[in-house]
């Protein structure tokens, strides 16, 4: 129970911070899903798209 | 799960108050409804189900009555629900498109800069788009003048209106490919709506055959050219097709082995430059195909999630209900 309690306490007992609790979950959450879909996408169809056909910088 | 969330969160998380479900699981029920009330809704659900069998019904016998061939289907590699779209192909198409159909067909949607970051880069596409004379103007006497390509030119047109392409080509009328295509993917597609007038006043021309065709029908036709059966007699200037209504088309066959040479080297066969032409003209067609595949994932991710959310809070909201107890007592 203690790590709820103060869970409860610290955020979402006030408003204000479970506000904030919010927006930086979610800001936490988009990056990571976006970048594991992204990643899941560029695997399935490796090869395809044109990450994998660009010219290499270097040339 | 119930029970590991019910001890994450204490007991307040899965108690349900019983007066709430009953007023919530009431709304529901249709044991209160009166006759009349039951016969109107139950007459209407069967007229609105009567109606849409009707319309499929009547939908199934137009196709069945149509004599084209149908094009086979293809297992194109960006058919899968999370397939996208082959880009080395797109490049390799858009090389068939200037080197054989634009010499025909205009394709005014597509400027230069949208190839960029997709077949090719920003160096490359500035460079075909040099290649091209456009007609700018009028400069300050009043005249038109010609300049080379810049990254924001939409793709030249043949010809500079639809009657001289029509003077041009029998009478019959080179679509522009992309209207076309986008035509035969779906009616309107929203990153042409600049076309949407011009597709409705083609569809007027042979309806069925636009409305139930895709990129198999594009490989079909280009690939489809023969000899016509006997008994067909074709027009100065018209070819056979069995996939094209009537079968007379006035395009000639425009793809043949090693028409032209592809810069990554690969063998042109026909049947390759035919796929490459109508992965490109998919990518016209649908520039959002891939994002959207993306975001298809995304939502099986959040859907998944919410789905399983609104299972717990039914079993949460349901449970006084479930483990209610009826007791009967016959009177002494
Ligand atoms: C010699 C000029 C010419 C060339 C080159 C040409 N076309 Fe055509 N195309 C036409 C004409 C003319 C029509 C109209 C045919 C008709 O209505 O009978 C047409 C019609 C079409 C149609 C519509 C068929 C339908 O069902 O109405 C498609 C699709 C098409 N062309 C694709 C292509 C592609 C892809 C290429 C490049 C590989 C190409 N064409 C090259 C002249 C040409």
């Amino acid at each position: 129970m203690a790590l709820s309690s103060t869970l409860y306490n610290s955020i979402f007992k006030r408003t204000s911070t479970f506000a904030l609790a919010c927006v930086a979950c979610a800001f936490f959450f988009e990056r990571t899903f976006d970048l594991g879909v992204d990643t899941l996408f560029n695997k399935i169809n490796e090869g395809k798209l044109w990450r994998d056909i660009k010219p290499s910088e270097e040339q | 799960m119930a029970i590991a969330v019910g001890r994450m969160c204490g007991a307040g998380l899965l108690k349900s108050s019983t007066a709430s479900s009953l007023i919530q699981s009431s709304s529901y029920s249709t044991r209160e409804w009166t006759r009349s009330r039951r016969i109107l809704l139950g007459s209407l659900g069967v007229l609105a189900g009567g109606a849409g069998a009707l319309l499929f019904a009547l939908d199934q016998s137009v196709k069945a009555s149509d004599l084209d061939l149908h094009s086979p289907k293809n297992p194109w590699s960006h058919s899968g629900p999370f397939s996208s779209l082959d880009h080395a192909s797109i490049k390799r198409g858009y090389e068939v498109y200037k080197q054989v159909c634009a010499a025909c067909h205009s394709m005014r949607f597509i400027a230069y800069r949208n190839l960029v970051g997709v077949s090719h880069t920003e160096e490359e596409a500035k460079a075909e788009a040099e290649e091209q004379m456009i007609t700018d103007g009028p400069d300050e006497l009043g005249n038109m003048f010609q300049r080379p390509g810049k990254l924001s030119d939409y793709f030249p047109s043949p010809y500079p209106n639809e009657e001289a392409a029509r003077a041009a080509n029998n009478g019959a009328f080179p679509l522009i490919l992309a209207t076309l295509y986008q035509l035969v993917m779906e009616v309107c597609n929203k990153s042409f709506t600049l076309s949407v007038g011009h597709i409705y006043r083609k569809a007027a021309f042979h309806p069925l055959e636009y409305l139930s065709a895709s990129e198999d029908y594009i490989f079909a036709l280009l690939t489809g050219y023969c000899d016509p059966p006997a008994g067909i007699v074709l027009r100065e200037g018209q070819y056979y097709n069995p996939y094209f209504t009537g079968g007379a088309i006035s395009m000639a066959q425009a793809l043949f082995n090693e028409v032209i040479e592809y810069s990554d080297g690969t063998p042109a066969s026909a049947s390759q430059l035919a796929k490459d032409i109508a992965t490109f003209l998919k990518w016209t067609a649908e520039p959002e195909h891939d994002d959207r595949k993306k975001m298809f994932i995304k939502s099986i991710g959040i859907f998944g999630f919410l789905i399983a959310l609104t299972y717990y809070m039914k079993r949460m909201k349901w449970s006084t209900l479930k483990t209610r107890k009826i007791e009967f007592k016959p009177r002494k």
